[in-house]
């Protein structure tokens, strides 16, 4: 276990390829998944009966199923039904589905924690729903929602180490062929550890500093107390 | 004479299988101040929601300048440009300063370029005694100049009618004055209102007429000096006595 | 010859819930014994359980999952389902670790100046008045982490036990339906987290506090 310092040494590059990887997955993942999240927690909260029960179901499904088994339907199901997407498109489109589903019920919170009076002294002074909705509810639920939000990005980046079990080269699939070609499985998980941990530290010192940079003064407060 | 602004007829809610409204009659008209009055949960603000239809009265007819409004497939949102509504937890949104609270109706709502919305906003700012608060936050103001905030977000909308729900009943005591002094200002020059409150000072000074409300109906209404001195039902008596030691003796004295 | 394959699936219901069984109560054990620690214990303990506690939650399950595996397959011999579910209840135990934490915390303090105050010791404080409040207030949180562990025991997959995804893999490489196969999987486990999160539901309704 004491020559990973010559594992890391010698084999640098290869995890510098996966780890590029595995940033691209959990930022693609990311990004996609706001884009699918916020519209379904706005239908979830404001659609109607059948847009509602739609967002329910996409999120209910998506957090309630293993991502291992979410990328096996994608990568080896739809081939079946005709749907044929390579490892990569597979394992981003599962990301985005995924993060989706768990950023809906994030922003979700935030909108119900801006309350039915926002909405309501929105309307008294004649907006419609759906302004009430972009200028009065959203932008307040953007700033609302960082800190449990914040919770995703390091999840994202957790979940994206099962994409190598459908041989995306990320950071674990170039660890297994490590590990085998060292014979040193612990020596070789540990730096992949490692390395996860100095990727996460990094997203986090990044939020808190956009985190800062965003704040209004009294909102926080101001939310919970009206 | 002129068509009154509000004229609401029979007017009926049940809310729950309890009966909220029942059978409410009134009429509002221009330049009127109209303060309604009575024990909690007796359905004075439910009545207020139903006029600029953010609740939906189960039945009766509410006219706004003549024109039916209590209807299924009415423009609300067109109805609520014309009466304006401050709350009890003034509302503001705490996103914008106090200046973008009122400039958000004028763009988005009345259609205002933004140069000219900013300085109609700042009129209206003025007229509430902010325009040195214009670019604070919510978060950073007291409770009186919030809903003085609120005031001048309904007043820059230039309503028929403003409804104030119980406008000063989450402020701390020495911050309710400064509010109803920008209200008094209000009626003296003219603006139509409608007030539900417990401030009887300022029932007594303000109001052209009171509405007393009990149960879900209306049990007596008239000018402050009729209810007062000669109220045509023991019940009226009873409930302003009581109020005007509980609230306003001291206001009555101290402003003559 | 289809029944039959799905058959063959549910048949790994047994085993993933096995695997369950043995990680879910492992992370409950130790993560409540952490937690006491973490918010009873002096600093430098308190210190140790803090690091325990970032490093396992920061770490991708899977590879805390293999090397837990390499450690404990190296130095005893066992299956890889105890090997596996044994490494899920220890990443387990970091989570519910935070969870207690984060109820004791809620109990307001004054519980327990009350408690001493009629002579009871800071154990049985604890274990009195803190805990039974602590436990009912972390019962929606808690639920999430039973979700997370019926997900991912999944992940077990990785180091062959037959549980219900690899017995769907097997199914759709025989039958060449893999969507039907992965959605039988999918259905599974989606059908273990509503009942049990319904079942949550249900529990944290019935041991309502109403100052809570």
């Amino acid at each position: 276990m004491g020559d990973w310092m010559d594992i890391l040494a010698k084999y640098l590059p290869y995890f510098i390829d996966g780890v590029i990887i595995t940033i691209k997955l959990t930022l693609v993942g990311l990004a996609l998944g706001a884009v699918i999240g916020m519209p379904a927690a706005i239908g979830r909260v404001y659609g109607s009966k059948w847009i509602r029960r739609l967002c329910v179901g996409y999120i209910e499904l998506f957090r309630g199923t293993p991502i291992l088994v979410q990328l096996f339907v994608v990568y080896f199901g739809f081939p079946e039904l005709g749907i044929t997407l390579s490892r990569m498109t597979s394992a981003y489109l599962v990301m985005a589905l995924n993060s989706g589903a768990y950023q809906a019920e994030y922003f979700r919170g935030a909108i119900q924690a801006i309350g039915a009076g926002q909405m309501m002294a929105a309307r008294s002074i004649g907006m419609s729903r759906l302004k009430a909705i972009r200028y009065i509810i959203l932008p307040q639920a953007l700033r609302l929602v960082i800190p449990a939000w914040s919770n995703e990005p390091i999840s994202l980046l957790k979940a994206s180490a099962v994409a190598f079990l459908i041989a995306v080269p990320d950071l674990m699939t170039q660890a297994k062929t490590i590990a085998a070609r060292t014979y040193n499985p612990i020596g070789t998980y540990i730096i992949v550890a490692v390395i996860y941990l100095i990727v996460a530290f990094i997203l986090t010192g990044i939020l808190h500093f956009l985190e800062k940079r965003l704040k209004i003064p009294g909102l926080e407060l101001e939310a919970q107390r009206t | 004479m002129a068509e009154p602004i509000i004229q609401i007829k029979d007017l009926s809610k049940q809310y729950g299988g309890k009966v909220v409204l029942k059978n409410i009659s009134l009429t509002v008209n221009e330049g009127d101040a109209i303060v309604i009055i009575g024990p909690s949960g007796t359905g004075k603000s439910t009545l207020l929601r139903c006029i600029n239809l953010l609740s939906k009265a189960d039945s009766g007819s509410i006219k706004l300048d003549g024109k039916e409004i209590n209807i299924p497939d009415v423009n609300e949102d067109e109805v609520r440009q014309h009466i304006s509504m401050v709350f009890q937890d003034f509302l503001l949104f705490n996103h914008l300063t106090a200046l973008g609270n009122i400039k958000i109706g004028l763009t988005q709502v009345r259609g205002m370029g933004a140069e000219q919305a900013e300085e109609r906003a700042k009129e209206e700012l003025t007229r509430v005694g902010l325009a040195e608060n214009a670019g604070q936050y919510p978060g950073q103001l007291s409770g009186g100049q919030k809903q003085r905030v609120a005031i001048a977000r309904a007043l820059a909308m230039e309503p028929r009618v403003i409804l104030f729900d119980e406008p000063t009943s989450a402020l701390d005591p020495e911050l309710i004055g400064e509010v109803l002094e920008v209200m008094r200002l209000l009626a003296d020059e003219g603006m139509t209102m409608l007030v539900v409150t417990h401030e009887i000072g300022f029932a007594r000074q303000v109001a052209d007429r009171i509405v007393f409300i009990e149960g879900g109906v209306v049990v007596e209404e008239g000018p402050p000096n009729e209810l007062f001195y000669n109220p045509k039902t023991e019940r009226t008596r009873e409930f302003l006595w009581k109020i005007t030691e509980l609230y306003g003796h001291d206001q009555v004295e101290s402003q003559g | 010859m289809l029944l039959e394959s799905i058959k063959f699936i549910l048949m790994g219901t047994y085993v993933t819930i096995a695997v369950i069984a043995v990680a879910l109560p492992l992370g409950f054990i130790v993560g409540l014994l952490l937690a006491l620690v973490r918010v009873y214990g002096g600093p430098f303990i308190s210190r140790l359980t803090s690091i325990y506690s970032t490093v396992m939650r920061g770490v991708p399950p899977i590879v805390l999952l293999f090397l837990l595996f390499f450690v404990i397959a190296g130095s005893i011999n066992l299956s890889p389902f105890l090997a596996g579910s044994l490494a899920l209840g220890i990443i387990s135990s970091a989570y519910q670790l935070e969870i207690f934490r984060g109820a004791i915390l809620c109990v307001s303090s004054g519980q327990m100046i009350a408690a001493r105050s009629i002579g009871m010791s800071r154990s049985k404080a604890v274990l009195y008045i803190i805990l039974p409040q602590a436990l009912r207030i972390a019962i929606p949180p808690w639920s999430n982490e039973v979700s997370t562990v019926i997900k991912d025991s999944s992940l077990v997959y990785a180091l062959g036990v037959a549980e219900i995804l690899r017995r769907s893999q097997f199914v759709a490489a025989r039958t060449y339906k893999p969507m039907l196969a992965f959605s039988v999987a999918a259905l599974i486990y989606f059908l273990m987290t509503f009942i049990a999160n319904r079942f949550l539901d249900a529990v944290e309704r019935k041991t309502r506090i109403s100052a809570h």
